[in-house]
């Protein structure tokens, strides 16, 4: 570590290239936690944008009205609009009409923070593409499987868990893969809400420090490196899902 | 007799570890119709694919016309003036009517005049008997009429030597009588034709020359009636009682 | 055909096939929807005003042609960007495709990393490093930030573009490759005669998804300081005394112009991308 931190200081000693984060530990340690953040935001918005997407797909298919009016308007809500107004109608809309919390110090917050809201935010968002990713990958499925499966006696929720899922996953793999993609891509919004993402406190290093490229040569260095273990680690879940015979 | 127009001898093609085409020889004359049969994956359409240089061989030669075709410096457009393709999926360009599909190549290849090219399509459409759908695009013609524009097509480069890889395998039975008939036409004419197919009919009535494949070499080759009347070896006679 | 500029208006293939009946399905009831929606959160913000106070629909009323006036700066932001970024794509797309490693290795390494970078990187990235003054040989540009979103958005599209370009080239059958190449066609030839312009309408409708997608990230440009209208809602809200009730109507109200001008284009792509579906 100390090795490291000396070769870099070398370096913005010698040529100006100012890797702070390397040898400073308190830039260091506000990027790694901004990177933590960043990696803990991914994580809940794949995750919970891939249930809302199989929520969705379900309820497309509901036999209610209602429900399919419903998820149409969520759908067409969420893809037709900026993402980013979307977190600030969460954010400062929808979070004004909620009842605030007083401390213990007497002071008042929201009361639910910037990430949660730009989690859910980002869900949703990203939800609304996976139901008709989702969807794509049902239809993919022939009529006559899901007649066999009633044949067989399952219900509606018994054939969607345990046949039209595992096939449809498995169709719509490359298109979902390209859309959490889009999703970690999509997560430095919430910088505009002042999440401590990685973008938020490599903006704060580079206003103290003034080394605007070597930070956003880090940004794009780590963010390429999410999108690119995010696709392997769906490349290798592809390959243990395949079964001989289906598809290509 | 004068130099055969094809001449094979001892091809060897690989598709990376597997060895599809095992030392083929074969010649054909000018005016010859050689039809090759054989069950599927005997390295029939590769076959005919490396005399078309469309896919490059590892060992032996092919001459067409005394060129070369394995030549690293080969001008391939030298090569392809001479021999004309016809494939299974007749591979017409369908964002183009039947005549332009037809006047394309000898005018954007061989830069002849627009007027002359022309009137040799309307005239080569005629012969394939697709009078009246020149400017009709592929997507409203049925199988056999596409495959009789595809012929066409190729026939306006005016080639010595016309390939075809199992041209009537994709076509509805009622259509393939067409198709067959227009080729027979041109054998007649005295084109020289190397058909890949599994028309034996066809091969027994039009052929000079029957090549049965399996497993990328020649098993055996005979004039038609000798051919079908008497296989020599066992895995033509299987095959033969497999298919007749 | 052998018109030398032939291949540039490639009009005639794409419109040639007659096109599907229409299909209205939802789009009324979404759009009522969000409406509704409105609606239900201004009545409830109303109902909370003090009495004293003007009402939701009377600021929105009045501030509409400022809204909408950063609204135009969005879709012109939108249109430069699509612009820019698609002339850059299809060189880069060919590039892409070119046989030659020198060409396509470079091209790959550039679609990647664009592809690949979160879009508000990018724009903070050229918002920083571009000059407001630049000098190109005896021209001398100044460059507002609104310009530099441009080029900053440019830069995905532009890796998208290339992509486009190439999955659209990799659909043709291989088929159309080996016709013309026994024909006889040289590879150029062969791109631009026979099997660009069959690609070209297949490259439409995900060219059109791309375009929805950089209309709304042209709200990013807010963060770096652009006056659009994402920026000037967030002004109206301070000058109308940054009510709390105001915040989720203004928001909303920005989405519904999003959603009106986009969901059309949305619509238009899905019923092109089933008819051509059902030509093949």
């Amino acid at each position: 570590m100390d090795l490291i931190a000396g070769w870099f200081s070398h370096l913005n000693d010698t040529t100006g290239i100012n890797f702070t984060v390397f040898y400073d530990a308190f830039d260091r340690a506000r990027f790694l936690n901004g990177f933590l953040v960043t990696l803990e935001l991914c994580g809940v918005t794949i995750t919970g944008s891939v249930l809302m997407g199989i929520l969705g797909a379900w309820g497309q298919g509901a036999r209610s009205w209602l429900i399919r009016v419903l998820v149409q308007f969520y759908i067409q809500m969420f893809r037709n609009t900026p993402p980013l107004v979307q977190v600030y109608f969460f954010y400062f809309g929808l979070s004004a009409l909620l009842p605030k919390v007083t401390d213990n110090l007497g002071m008042q917050h929201p009361l639910i923070g910037g990430f949660i809201w730009a989690s859910i935010s980002l869900i949703c968002f990203a939800g609304a593409f996976n139901v008709e990713i989702f969807r794509s990958g049902i239809e993919a499925i022939p009529n006559s499987t899901r007649e066999a499966a009633e044949a067989l006696g399952y219900t509606r929720l018994q054939t969607y868990i345990h046949i039209v899922l595992p096939l449809a996953l498995r169709i719509c793999m490359p298109a979902l893969t390209n859309n959490l993609v889009n999703l970690i891509k999509t997560t430095p919004l919430a910088y505009a809400i002042a999440v401590p993402e990685l973008l938020y406190v490599s903006n704060q290093i580079w206003s103290d420090d003034e080394n605007v490229p070597e930070m956003m040569l880090l940004l794009f260095i780590i963010y390429i490196g999410l999108v690119g273990i995010l696709v392997f680690a769906m490349h290798r879940w592809e390959r243990a899902l395949r079964v001989p015979g289906l598809g290509r | 007799m004068a130099e055969p127009l094809l001449i094979i001898e001892n091809l060897h093609k690989k598709f990376g570890p597997i060895e599809v085409i095992k030392g083929v020889s074969m010649t054909v004359a000018k005016g010859e119709v050689a039809c090759i049969i054989g069950p599927s994956g005997s390295g029939k359409s590769t076959l005919i694919r490396c005399v078309n240089a469309l896919v490059p061989f590892e060992a032996g030669s092919v001459k067409v016309l005394g060129i070369e075709v394995n030549d690293p410096k080969l001008d391939k457009l030298q090569l392809r003036k001479h021999v004309g393709m016809v494939f299974q999926q007749y591979n017409l360009f369908p964002h183009r009517t039947a005549l332009q599909n037809v006047m394309m190549a000898p005018v954007q290849v061989l830069k002849r005049d627009r007027a002359e090219v022309e009137a040799e399509a309307y005239a080569l459409l005629k012969k394939v008997r697709l009078q009246g759908k020149e400017h009709s695009y592929p997507g409203e013609l049925s199988g056999g009429q596409q495959q009789r524009v595809a012929i066409a097509r190729s026939l306006a480069m005016k080639p010595d030597l016309m390939l075809f890889d199992e041209v009537t395998a994709a076509l509805d039975p009622e259509t393939v009588g067409e198709v067959l008939i227009t080729i027979r036409q041109l054998a007649e004419e005295g084109m020289t034709c190397v058909l890949v197919t599994h028309e034996m009919g066809f091969a027994q009535e039009v052929a000079n020359e029957v090549y049965f494949t399996d497993r990328g070499v020649i098993i055996e080759h005979a004039p038609p009636a000798q051919f079908f009347a008497n296989p020599t070896d066992e895995r033509t006679k299987s095959f033969l009682s497999k298919v007749l | 055909m052998s018109k030398p500029f032939a291949v540039l208006l490639p009009l005639p293939e794409i419109l040639h096939h007659h096109s599907a009946p229409a299909r209205f399905r939802l789009s009324l009831r979404h759009g009522a929807a969000l409406l509704g929606l409105l609606l239900l959160v201004s009545v409830a913000a109303n109902a909370a005003d003090a009495p004293a106070q003007a009402g939701v629909f009377t600021v929105l009323a009045r501030w509409t042609p400022l809204l909408l006036s950063g609204f135009a700066l969005n879709i012109l932001i939108s249109v430069m960007s699509m612009s820019v970024g698609t002339i850059l794509g299809a060189f880069l797309g060919l590039a892409l495709i070119s046989p030659n490693r020198v060409l396509s290795a470079p091209a790959w390494g550039v679609t990647q990393f664009f592809r690949n970078a979160p879009w508000l990187v990018l724009l903070f990235f050229m918002i920083f490093l571009l000059p407001y003054h630049m000098q190109i040989g005896p021209f001398t540009f100044t460059a507002p930030d609104w310009v530099k979103a441009v080029i900053g958005l440019a830069l995905p599209v532009m890796a998208n573009v290339a992509e486009i370009v190439r999955g659209g080239v990799q659909s043709i059958p291989n088929g159309q490759w080996e016709a013309s190449e026994s024909l006889g066609f040289t590879r150029r030839q062969q791109l631009w005669q026979i099997i660009l312009p069959q690609a070209l309408r297949r490259m439409i409708p995900p060219w059109m998804n791309l375009y929805a997608i950089l209309t709304t990230s042209t709200t990013l440009a807010s963060i770096v300081g652009v006056n659009d209208v994402v920026t000037l809602a967030a002004q109206v809200l301070s000058a109308e005394g940054s009510r709390p009730d105001l915040l989720a109507p203004i928001y909303g109200y920005v989405l519904v112009m999003f959603f009106i001008y986009i969901y059309p284009i949305a619509w238009a792509t899905r019923r092109l991308e089933t008819k051509y579906q059902v030509r093949n």
